[in-house]
């Protein structure tokens, strides 16, 4: 079911509003909603599963608008960010719950046939019979998911799904959920904060900021070609430096790089800590060695420029610490925004 | 546990713990245990076959009537306002939300005696309504109607109370959850909402039914205390009193005080099926469980 946002508002007393967005999802996709807390994107989500009500704008599912259709006729399957799977009732019932309220009937042992299926898809097989407390947080995630699926949604909303799991059980439920979505080959729309579970799952990401869209596309486009100073911080470490733009080049020291479409001014320098080369000599920003943080498998190197502002780059384990040595920073991938 | 040698912890040492204990003990058995065996003697002390005459006795028996339909009617309504309201402050925001929150405790903190003249004002025949019932031969006050509207304005927080910390600390996602998998709005409140909060809500229920069968000040108050027509059995056992018949206020007041502790044992029956809730506990680590919100 292919699903279209138009210029959707929502306003709230507090900071989760959301002003004029517009996205479409193509049928079968699976997009992340990604963007620091308060950016709307679980409003977004909630908007979209019918549990709250735009203000302005339309939401169709298909050619259908569904702005107003209330939550339960909407058939959307929802997994809410602490499972909210129902405390006196065992998974199985759990699981069972919806199509026993479903408006098509179903016989006994078609729903209990349906809740094995549902359990060995999220492999849990045995566990019908425990309650809620008594498994796991992953596994309470997967039943959630189960009990989600066994309504047949149209379209399988998710928030913060992995938000509540530990670092490897994180990793883990991330791949399996992509697996089970290129199975079944439900849209999907999920909300998280965190970039690497975006990247890592989304077949496209959208970026959020303030309630608005900031950037739309595919982990790589999102990735190589950051749309604003924003996106490149919130994608991941970057560096920023001060610089100068004259006649479409940016300034700093004696180095200059391309920046293409920026007015002349005052503009902002970013590159990944990763995109630094170090040189004792030659060309370069000059710079200072200030301290090293040493991580598992790279040395993360604190340099100041020579005005003072600061650079994080990362160097091969073997790079010799020497606080104060003097060289000259050369960077790959620079990227200029206006300030 | 093996003796050691280390220093009591603060507040442990055995002087002070035994003290306590027996200061404890002391006022527990003089200011509540005293009194009532006291009832239950007198009650008995011309013998079983006068208790049985005391009881018997028409009025008496009108009053336990009058007391057990006054609960009938106002234990009910109480509970499915307290339900709504619990469900309305906890499930929904609307303007007034919070001072609703405070309205509903007002009858804690206000003496039952003034709610009972403040009805006088509103039914009685210099009242606010007292014209339009009369002309309408509605009775109000000096009857069933002013003592269950009394009652029920007593004892109005109880349910509320005991259901919206519960409530609270569940949240909404349940509902939400049940609702997008197509649950309507009833089934949700009575698969869902209802399984989560019956044993708070049981013991909600029980609590305003001692209380409203124990209620005295402001049913004096509208009940205008008519031997035989609208007495309830607090006031019988004051009139009987009055009358000098001590032996017969104690066998009607023994009546109370058994209906009250047939109250207490359900309660902590409620409280140990509650605690055996361990086994089926609430939401994953979010809310607390019942066992752990009834106090």
């Amino acid at each position: 079911m292919k699903i279209r946002l138009d210029t959707v508002v929502k306003t709230f007393d507090t900071f989760r509003a959301v002003h004029g967005v517009s996205l479409d999802i193509e049928s079968g996709e699976l997009v992340a909603l990604l963007g620091p807390s308060g950016s709307g994107k679980t409003t977004i989500l909630r908007m979209v599963a019918g549990l709250e009500f735009p203000d302005g704008g339309a939401i169709y599912f298909g050619d259908e608008n569904a702005t107003d259709i209330e939550v339960r006729h909407r058939g959307v399957g929802f997994v809410f960010q602490h499972y909210a799977l129902f405390p006196h009732m065992t998974v199985g019932e759990n699981i069972a719950f919806g199509m026993k309220v479903s408006k098509t009937r179903r016989s006994a042992t078609e729903i209990s046939g349906r809740v094995e299926h549902l359990l060995r898809l999220v492999q849990l097989e045995g566990l019908q019979d425990r309650f809620p407390a008594q498994i796991s947080g992953g596994q309470r995630q997967r039943v959630a998911l189960a009990r989600a699926l066994a309504v047949d949604p149209k379209v399988l909303l998710l928030d913060e799904p992995f938000g509540a799991l530990d670092a490897n059980v994180r990793r883990d439920l991330r791949r399996w959920l992509r697996k089970i979505h290129d199975e079944l080959g439900i849209t999907t729309l999920f909300v998280t904060h965190d970039q690497a579970e975006a990247l890592d799952l989304a077949d496209r990401v959208v970026i959020l900021d303030k309630g608005k869209i900031v950037q739309t596309g595919t982990p790589e486009e999102v990735c190589r070609a950051p749309a604003s100073a924003f996106v490149m911080n919130f994608l991941g470490d970057a560096n920023r430096l001060k610089v100068t733009v004259s006649g479409e080049k940016a300034q700093i020291q004696n180095v200059t790089f391309d920046a293409p479409d920026i007015a002349d001014g005052p503009a902002e320098l970013y590159f990944r800590p990763a995109d630094v080369t170090w040189r004792e000599g030659g060309h370069g920003i000059q710079a200072t060695i200030a301290r090293v943080i040493d991580r598992p498998d790279s040395r993360r190197v604190l340099a100041l420029t020579v005005d003072g502002q600061s650079i994080e780059f990362d160097a091969a384990p073997e790079f010799p610490f020497r606080a104060g040595a003097h060289g000259y920073v050369d960077i790959r991938r620079p990227r200029v925004y206006p300030v | 546990m093996a003796k050691t040698r280390r220093p009591p912890r603060i507040g442990d040492a055995p002087v002070f713990r035994n003290t306590m204990i027996a200061v404890v003990l002391a006022l527990v058995a003089l200011i509540i245990v005293a009194p009532l065996a006291v009832i239950g003697y007198e009650a008995f002390s011309r013998g079983i076959a006068y208790f049985g005459k005391t009881i018997a006795n028409s009025d008496t028996r009108h009053a336990i009537l009058m007391t057990a339909m006054t609960a009938l009617i106002a234990v009910p309504i109480n509970t499915a306002f307290g339900v709504a309201a619990a469900w309305a402050i906890t499930k929904f925001d609307f303007p007034g939300r919070r001072l609703l929150l405070i309205v509903i405790e007002i009858p804690f903190s206000v003496s039952p005696i003034v709610a009972g003249v403040a009805y006088l004002f509103v039914y009685g025949l210099q009242g606010l309504f007292g014209e339009a019932l009369q002309s309408a031969d509605v009775k109000i006050l000096f009857a069933l109607p002013g003592i269950v509207l009394a009652s029920m304005f007593v004892t109005a927080p109880f349910v509320a109370r005991e259901l919206i910390p519960l409530m609270q600390a569940q949240g909404r996602d349940l509902e939400e959850a049940a609702t997008s998998l197509g649950a309507s709005g009833w089934r949700t409140f009575f698969f869902v909402t209802l399984p989560n909060i019956k044993w708070a809500l049981l013991y909600g229920v029980i609590l305003c039914n001692s209380r409203v069968m124990g209620e005295f000040g402001a049913v004096s108050v509208v009940s205008g205390n008519i031997r035989g027509q609208t007495n309830t059995l607090p006031l019988h056992i004051e009139l009987l009193y009055h009358d000098y018949n001590a032996v017969g206020a104690f066998a009607a007041a023994s009546i109370l005080a058994a209906l009250a502790v047939v109250t207490l044992i359900a309660k902590v029956a409620l409280e140990r099926r509650g605690a055996g809730r361990v086994r089926r506990p609430s939401l994953a680590g979010t809310a607390p469980s019942i066992s752990e919100t009834t106090p």
